[in-house]
C-alpha cells in the first residue's frame, strides 16, 4: 500500500488527475459517473477495473473509443467480479514469480456492478469471489432498477416503485417486494469489509474505500446510485435525492467489519420524513393516491425498524 | 517455497486426465480457474495434488461454476499470463456464453474438453454433443484419440494458442472414460523439454502492464462489431493452419511423433473410408485392417483439428475414394450429422463422384463395436460398387429396438 492520499476539501478532490474521463455516454445527472470518479480519485494506487454489462460498461468502452485511463475489463453481465478476481491471481502468480513489469508498484483490484449484475445474475459469481478471499472491492452501482435496458425491476428495487416489469397500474401499486439486504449477505460471508456508501456524502465515501482499499482480503461496497431516467426526477436533481436517501435513513450509511461489527457513519441532525424522500421521484408517484398511502406509513415504520436495529448493532459493539 | 520439478519415467501409465494434469504442470501455467465436472474431473483434482505438493507456481482459483470458471481464465488471460481450465457436457454448456467471450477478446486460453453426453437424461459417459455444441465458438479445437495424444496435443495448443499471430483460444478434446479413465503408456517429455516446447509466456495487451492501460471488452455495435468478426474468421481461416502446422513439424523433430490436420490411416489405395473422432478412430483402424484381409479396400479418416474445418486437406485425404461413411457421435436432433454436413461441403465442388453416408453412433457412451464397423464399412463397399447409396443416407447404430434410418 503507497501513502494513503490526502484529501481535505472538495476543491482538491476535484482536481485529481482522472482516471474516469467526463468524455462518457452517462445521461446527464446520473450518479455512476459521480461515484466512480469519487472512488477512482480515493487513491493514488495503481487500479485494474472491470464493469459488469449495464449502463456504466455500454457508456464508457464503445469502441473505439474508451473512458478509462486505468487498466479495465468487461466480460459479461454476471461475471465481472470474477473477471477481476482471475486477475488478482494472475497478480499473485506474477508477483511470485517475479514477472511483474513493475513490481514495486501496488495495484488495487476493483470491479463496478449494477444492482442487476450484483444483487440477480452475479450474485454467485460475487459470493464466490468474497469467499475465496481474493484482494479485491466489488462496487455495487445501485439505482434499484435494470436502468440499461429500460426501466425492469430488480431484486433491489424496493416496494411501492413502478418499475417496466412491475409497473403501477389500476389494480397495482408496482413492486411487491422489499429491497433485498445485499451490504448484510456479503458482510455474512466473514469479509473483512462491507459497507454502504452515497455519492453526497463523499468524504464518508472517500474514507470507506481508502479503509477498503487498504484491507486484506475481498471487499463489498454498495454505492445508493440515484437514477434520473428510472426514478424520474431532474437531472440537476441528483445530491438533492442522494441528500434526502440518506437524511430519511431510507439509506442509511455505515459500514460492518470482518463480517459482524457495525458502525454507523453517518447520523443526519434532522431526519427527514421518508415522504418526502418519496414524493420526489416519479417512480413513487402513484403512492400518493389515496388507496396507497398507507404504503408510506409503512414505508416510514420499515425505515424507522431498520434504523433501530443499525443503532442497537452499533451499541453491541460484537 | 519454491516449487520443483518431477522426474519421470520415459514410459508413464498415465490415463487421458493425468496426461492433461501433468502437461498442464509442465507448461507452468499462471493461473488454473476451475470447477469439477465427470468426467473431466481428475484433472484438477491432479493439479490440486500437484499443487500441494508443491510442483506449481502458479495460482489455482477452484471457483464456484464452471461459468466462473472460464470467467476468471479469462480476467487473468487479460492480464497477462498462461491460463488453462477443463471441463465436460453440462459444464460447458453452463461455460458456453464465456467461450465466445475468450475468444472474441482473443485471449489464448487452453481448455480440455473431456467429451460427455449432454442432458437430458442425464448421463455421464462419453459422446461429442459437447465438443458439437461449442464448434462455431471462435475457439481451435484439437482431438486426442488416446492419452498420450492428449499429452502431446496440449503442449501443442498452448504453443499455437499463444502465438502473437494467432492469439486465439484452443481446446483439446478426449472421450470421457475411454480415454481420460483408460490407463496406457504415455512417453512424456521432461519437465525442462516439455516447458522449453511451449516456451514462455509473452504477454500483448495485459492489464497488469501498468505504465500501459488497456481496455478489454468493448462494446460495439453495427458500425464495428462485423469487422471484429470477420478479422477473427480470417484469422482462423488463414493464420492458424501454418502456425499448428509449425508446432505438428516442431514437436515431430523433438518426439518422432507426427500429428496431421486430418489423419489418413490406409487410405492410400482405399475404395471405401470412415470418418470418426476421438477413440472410434483406432477401432475404426483395426476393423480396416481385418476387412482389407477380406479384398476390402478400406481407410479410416480421423478428425485431428476440428476448427479451424480443414477443408483443404480433406479434400486432398478423400481423393480417389468412392464411398465415405461418416460417424457422428452427438444426436442431430432434426438434421444430417455435422461431419456429414462438413465432408458434402468438400465434396460438393469436386469432380469425384464419391456417395456420401452418415451414421450416428455411440450416443451417452454406448459402444460402437467392430461388428457395427465391419458392417458399416460392408454398406460402404456395396456403395461403392452401385455407385449410389444403397441404405438411407442416415443410419442410427447400436440403438435398440427397430432400425431408425433416413433419408
Amino acid at each position: 500500500m503507497g501513502e494513503m492520499k490526502k484529501i481535505k476539501n472538495l476543491k482538491e478532490f476535484s482536481t485529481s488527475a482522472d482516471r474516469f474521463e467526463g468524455a462518457n455516454l452517462l445521461c446527464p445527472g446520473c450518479a455512476h459517473s459521480i461515484i466512480v470518479r469519487e472512488i477512482l480519485n480515493a487513491t493514488n494506487d495503481d487500479l485494474v477495473l472491470s464493469a459488469s454489462t449495464g449502463c456504466l460498461e455500454v457508456c464508457t468502452a464503445v469502441y473505439p473509443y474508451t473512458s478509462w485511463d486505468a487498466s479495465w475489463i468487461h466480460i459479461g453481465f454476471e461475471n465481472g467480479s470474477t473477471a477481476v478476481a482471475g486477475a488478482e491471481a494472475m497478480h499473485k502468480a506474477l508477483k511470485r514469480k517475479g514477472r511483474l513489469k513493475q513490481p514495486d508498484r501496488d495495484v488495487k483490484f476493483v470491479s463496478f456492478a449494477g444492482d442487476g449484475a450484483s444483487y440477480d445474475i452475479g450474485f454467485q459469481w460475487i459470493s464466490g469471489c468474497m469467499e475465496r478471499g481474493h484482494n479485491m472491492m466489488h462496487v455495487v452501482l445501485d439505482n434499484e432498477v435494470y436502468a440499461n435496458t429500460g426501466g425492469q425491476r430488480s431484486s433491489s428495487t424496493p416496494i411501492g416503485a413502478s418499475a417496466t416489469t412491475s409497473p403501477a397500474g389500476r389494480v397495482s401499486y408496482g413492486e411487491k417486494k422489499n429491497k433485498k439486504d445485499m451490504v448484510a449477505i456479503m458482510a455474512a460471508h466473514g469479509i473483512p469489509y462491507s459497507a454502504q456508501v452515497a455519492p453526497n456524502k463523499w468524504k464518508d465515501m472517500v474514507k470507506k474505500i481508502q479503509h477498503g482499499l487498504s484491507v486484506d482480503g475481498p471487499v463489498f461496497i454498495n454505492a445508493m446510485s440515484p437514477c434520473t431516467t428510472e426514478w424520474k426526477f431532474d437531472p440537476k436533481d441528483t445530491m438533492m435525492i442522494s441528500d434526502l436517501a440518506t437524511d430519511s435513513l431510507v439509506f442509511p450509511l455505515y459500514e460492518i467489519i470482518d463480517g459482524h461489527k457495525l458502525n454507523i457513519t453517518y447520523r443526519p441532525k434532522n431526519i427527514v420524513p421518508v415522504e418526502e424522500y418519496l414524493a420526489a421521484q416519479g417512480r413513487f408517484k402513484h403512492l400518493f393516491k389515496d388507496e396507497y398511502k398507507h404504503l408510506i406509513k409503512e414505508w416510514q415504520e420499515r425505515v424507522d425498524k431498520n434504523w433501530e436495529m443499525l443503532q442497537r448493532r452499533e451499541e453491541a459493539g460484537v | 517455497m519454491a516449487f520443483e520439478k518431477m522426474e519421470l519415467n520415459e514410459v508413464e501409465v498415465w490415463d487421458g486426465n493425468f496426461a492433461a494434469a501433468q502437461a498442464m504442470r509442465q507448461v507452468q501455467i499462471d493461473v488454473v480457474s476451475a470447477y469439477p465436472i465427470t468426467p473431466s474431473t481428475p484433472i484438477v483434482e491432479g493439479y490440486a495434488k500437484f499443487l500441494a505438493d508443491g510442483y506449481i507456481e502458479g495460482e489455482f482459483m477452484m471457483v464456484e461454476s464452471e461459468h466462473a470458471a472460464m470467467s476468471g481464465c479469462i480476467g487473468a488471460a487479460a492480464a497477462g499470463g498462461r491460463v488453462a481450465t477443463a471441463t465436460s457436457s453440462q459444464g460447458l454448456a453452463l461455460m458456453a456464453e464465456t467461450l465466445y467471450q475468450a475468444s472474441g477478446m482473443r485471449l489464448p486460453i487452453v481448455l480440455n474438453i473431456v467429451n460427455r453426453a449432454l442432458a437430458a437424461p442425464l448421463n455421464v459417459n462419453g459422446d461429442h454433443s459437447d465438443m458439437y455444441m461449442v464448434r462455431d465458438s471462435g475457439w481451435i479445437q484439437f482431438d486426442a484419440y488416446n492419452p498420450q495424444e492428449v499429452y502431446d496435443l496440449n503442449l501443442i495448443a498452448f504453443k499455437v494458442a499463444e502465438d502473437h499471430d494467432v492469439r486465439l483460444p484452443a481446446v483439446v478434446n478426449q472421450d470421457g472414460f475411454m480415454t481420460s479413465h483408460t490407463a496406457s503408456n504415455v512417453r512424456p517429455l521432461s519437465d525442462d523439454e516439455a516447458y522449453n516446447f511451449v516456451g514462455e509466456f509473452k504477454p500483448m495487451n495485459d492489464m497488469l502492464d501498468l505504465d500501459n492501460p488497456v481496455t478489454h471488452g468493448v462494446q460495439t455495435e453495427e458500425d464495428w462489431h462485423f469487422e471484429h468478426k470477420a478479422r477473427q474468421h480470417n484469422d482462423l481461416m488463414t493464420k492458424v493452419f501454418p502456425k499448428i502446422q509449425e508446432a505438428f513439424d516442431a514437436f515431430e523433430k523433438l518426439t518422432g511423433r507426427r500429428y496431421n490436420m486430418v489423419e489418413k490411416y490406409l487410405l492410400d489405395d482405399a475404395e471405401v473410408a470412415v470418418v470418426a473422432m476421438g477413440t472410434s478412430v483406432e477401432t475404426a483402424v483395426e476393423v480396416a485392417r481385418e476387412l482389407r484381409e477380406e479384398g476390402i479396400k478400406a481407410g479410416v479418416i480421423g478428425i485431428r483439428v476440428f476448427r479451424p474445418w480443414p477443408f483443404e486437406y480433406i479434400a486432398e485425404a478423400i481423393k480417389g475414394l468412392k464411398a465415405i461413411g461418416t460417424l457422428d457421435r452427438s444426436s442431430p436432433n432434426g438434421a444430417l450429422g455435422a461431419l456429414y454436413n462438413e465432408f458434402a461441403g468438400v465434396l460438393v465442388n469436386s469432380d469425384q463422384k464419391t456417395v456420401l453416408t452418415n451414421y450416428v453412433y455411440g450416443l451417452g457412451g454406448r459402444d460402437l463395436t467392430k461388428a457395427h464397423l465391419r458392417e458399416i464399412f460392408k454398406e460402404l463397399k456395396a456403395n461403392a460398387d452401385a455407385g449410389k447409396p444403397t441404405t438411407e443416407l442416415q443410419q442410427l447404430i447400436g440403438v435398440r429396438g427397430p432400425k431408425l434410418a433416413y433419408l
